[in-house]
């Protein structure tokens, strides 16, 4: 099963190596990662996409992220409400010609060109990973020259339903 | 010409290094006894250790993997971190397996190791490696340093992490400009560490349930592990076992947390465990697990471990619980802390006078056994009389294999802090270095280092230590000219190919002892046992001592890999 989850760190060098050898090494993978600052100076937010096989297998992957010194806190968000946002930048093949048929097809995805070149051009997208996947997707058949995805981030919405059971790890708490 | 180092000759006067300001770090932290080898890395390190002579004894191991080992039983029979420094480069990488040792084994080393200069870090200097990229998944946690100033405040970290929660190695990384710098700027030793605040107390909640389930149980039993001992909690261990009458087994690392010649003892469980242990825990309706990890070698196939019973664990350790068994009462908290109050609750339990029968019976009929041949010398035996001649009393260490299996079976431990082994790891060449880090940390004990030919062979050359120290270590060779536990399984699962095992090419191992200045001593027979070992053990003077066993004796009971805790073979004599 894919999970989200997010980890606030001590941004500190070598933290990244830290955690992903510790996933890499007891045999969880990572499907994407992305990793920035947060409100707070000196902490950083990481969040992983994972595919665990069960209930116990995520557990262990909370806990041994938790037990790092420099993990402040980890969160498996997944059953939130959540909001949660990749980008991609996706290098079409492409005319003039096709350039308003690509334009007609990118539209409804509220994505945008950010580049254009004799021939090619680029489309930038953002949204859950499902509708990046879909805009590759319709895009592939006029040729992609070159795809870049940034890994999904989120986090919880401000207003939460109130019958959840909601799963957080923390040794804060 | 001897060079010798002139302690007359005073050093310069000077303003303080990064080096100064880590060997006052060590003072505070009443650290005084160091296990380290010098390099062009840590040379201003070494020059603040001889400005400080005083406040330390220095080992100096011939190889960093001694300094290492020997550190772990320091730390393991004084419960204080094990302090180890180390160059750079090849430096660190021989300290690497002991550090990956105290990993597994839950033992509080603090490991200095020398770096080059930051201006070529990622250079591939001369004598650079990648010290934090190497230990990262080895340690508990690790730093280098990147300014002076937090030095201190580093080292302060590193001994608060190492000895805390579940103790483990901390490995700090120094660049030889920061050692050498002169700073002025004002120290940092406060420190604050938000993402590490191991849980001590139990929650009540979770104890009233496991005194709710105990209530119930008709077969409980206890499994404890070295948590008991890290925690010091043996004797709450002790008065809760026996005044609710619930047997004990053991880790092979928790021997001694429960009295060995109890009645309620049942011994150490798993794959070279004793056939009641195993059995109680197959039978069992209750599991209390307190301070062991449930590794493979103790559970076999999990299939067939404790199938029947509720599970409760209490560990220090979070992510230990529900690792490899599913539990149904987890308690993360101190196995002293949790005995404590468990031993302050009102707890009345059914009769269960039918289990403890069965135990006993188990006890009885299935006893640990071995062949007897008139005048051979059996390993067994062999263990059986050190640990008569010693009274019990000794520290023992060992390395891995066979010897190690027969020490932890007939070397019946009573008091804790007395085993030192390399369990999870099982680290060849462990058992040596250890002893002489254990009688540093008891200068006035017994020390019996139990090891194995192959073993032995990895790390004899601290040898020089016994002979620079005059430490009374007693080395017990328990010759069998292989690598015993490879060549049983070689005879058990690979139809007798030996490959590589048998070891017939060995030094004159008296001629060795002679070499350093020690006694060396050979026995090939029970008689020779009888005769030579009581005064040797018995001697104020290190000892090194060749057994010649029986090559052909395997290490029984046993749970064969990939069976389940019922399926013991060599349970009888065949």
């Amino acid at each position: 099963m894919k999970r989200i989850i997010t980890a606030t760190v001590q941004n500190r060098s070598g933290v990244l190596n830290r955690v992903t050898g510790l996933l890499s090494k007891r045999q969880f993978n990572i499907e994407s990662i992305s990793v920035g600052r947060t409100e707070t100076e000196g902490v950083s937010k990481m969040t992983f996409v994972v595919d665990v096989s069960d209930e116990q297998k995520l557990e262990q992957l909370t806990k041994q992220l938790n037990k790092q010194i420099d993990v402040l806190k980890v969160s498996d968000i997944t059953d939130k409400a959540i909001v949660a946002r990749e980008l991609a930048m996706v290098k079409v093949i492409s005319n003039p010609q096709l350039r308003s048929e690509i334009q007609g097809i990118i539209e409804p995805f509220r994505s945008t060109i950010i580049d254009v070149s004799k021939d090619s051009m680029t489309v930038q997208v953002t949204g859950k990973s499902d509708k990046v996947d879909a805009l590759i997707e319709l895009l592939r058949p006029y040729g992609i020259k070159e795809l870049a995805r940034t890994g999904l981030t989120a986090f919880p919405r401000g207003n939460q339903p109130q019958v959840t059971d909601m799963k957080s790890y923390s040794l804060l708490k | 010409m001897k060079l010798e180092a002139k302690p007359e000759v005073k050093a310069q006067q000077h303003v303080k290094t990064g080096a100064d300001l880590l060997v006052e770090a060590l003072i505070d932290e009443g650290v005084d006894t160091l296990f380290g080898y010098p390099g062009g890395a840590v040379l201003p390190v070494y020059d603040a250790i001889y400005r400080a002579k005083e406040a330390f004894t220095h080992i100096l191991p011939r190889h960093e993997q001694g300094a290492v080992h020997a550190a772990e039983g320091y730390a393991r029979i004084s419960g204080r971190p094990g302090v180890v420094v180390g160059t750079s480069g090849p430096g660190a990488t021989n300290l690497v397996t002991g550090i990956a040792d105290a990993m597994m084994d839950s033992l509080p080393l603090v490991v200095f190791t020398g770096q080059v200069a930051k201006s070529v870090i990622g250079t591939d200097a001369f004598q650079e490696s990648d010290v934090m990229g190497i230990t990262t998944p080895i340690t508990k946690h690790n730093y280098q340093i990147q300014n002076i100033e937090e030095l201190p405040r580093i080292v302060k970290e590193a001994f608060h992490i190492a000895s805390t929660g579940r103790p483990g190695p901390v490995v700090v990384d120094i660049p030889k400009d920061i050692s050498s710098t002169v700073s002025e700027a004002k120290v940092e030793t406060e420190f604050h560490l938000p993402g590490y605040q191991p849980n001590f107390k139990p929650n009540p909640l979770q104890i009233n349930k496991l005194i709710d389930a105990i209530s119930q149980a008709e077969k409980p039993v206890i499994l404890a592990g070295s948590g008991v001992i890290h925690a010091e909690g043996s004797e709450e261990l002790r008065k809760f076992a026996c005044t609710h009458q619930i047997p004990v087994t053991n880790t092979l690392l928790g021997l001694g947390s429960f009295p060995g010649n109890d009645d309620l003892s049942l011994g150490m469980a798993g794959m070279h465990g004793r056939y009641a242990a195993n059995m109680a825990l197959y039978e069992c309706d209750l599991l209390i697990n307190i301070g062991a990890r449930f590794d493979d070698r103790l559970t076999g196939n999990l299939k067939y471990f404790a199938p029947k019973a509720k599970v409760a664990h209490i560990d220090i350790d979070p992510a230990e619980i529900g690792k490899n068994v599913p539990t149904q009462i987890p308690i993360v908290a101190d196995a002293k802390a949790s005995l404590a109050e468990l031993n302050r609750q009102n707890l009345t339990m059914k009769d269960h006078q039918e289990w403890l029968d069965l135990i006993q019976k188990n006890k009885d009929d299935y006893p640990l056994w071995h062949e007897q041949p008139e005048e051979k010398l059996v390993p067994q035996w062999l263990l059986q009389k050190v640990h008569e001649y010693t009274n019990g009393d000794a520290v023992v260490t060992t390395d891995v294999g066979q010897h190690q299996m027969w020490a932890a079976q007939y070397y019946t431990f009573n008091k804790p802090n007395r085993w030192v082994t390399s369990g999870g790891l099982g680290t060849m060449g462990y058992g040596f270095p250890a002893a002489i880090g254990a009688q540093l940390a008891k200068p006035e004990g017994t020390v019996v280092a139990i090891v194995g030919d192959g073993g032995f062979q990895m790390t004899m050359q601290e040898l020089s230590i016994l002979q620079e120290r005059g430490l009374p270590v007693k080395i017990i060779i328990v010759n069998n000219e292989a690598l015993g536990m490879v060549r049983q399984w070689q005879e058990s699962f690979y139809e007798k190919r030996y490959s590589e095992s048998l070891m017939g090419v060995q030094p004159d191992f008296i001629k060795l002892a002679d070499s350093y200045n020690l006694k060396g001593y050979k026995i090939e027979t029970q008689k020779q046992v009888e005769a030579i070992l009581p005064d040797i053990l018995a001697n104020d003077e290190p000892a090194v001592v060749d057994c010649r066993v029986l090559q052909e004796e395997n290490v029984y009971p046993m749970i064969a890999p990939g069976k389940g805790m019922h399926e013991m073979i060599g349970v009888r004599p065949t």
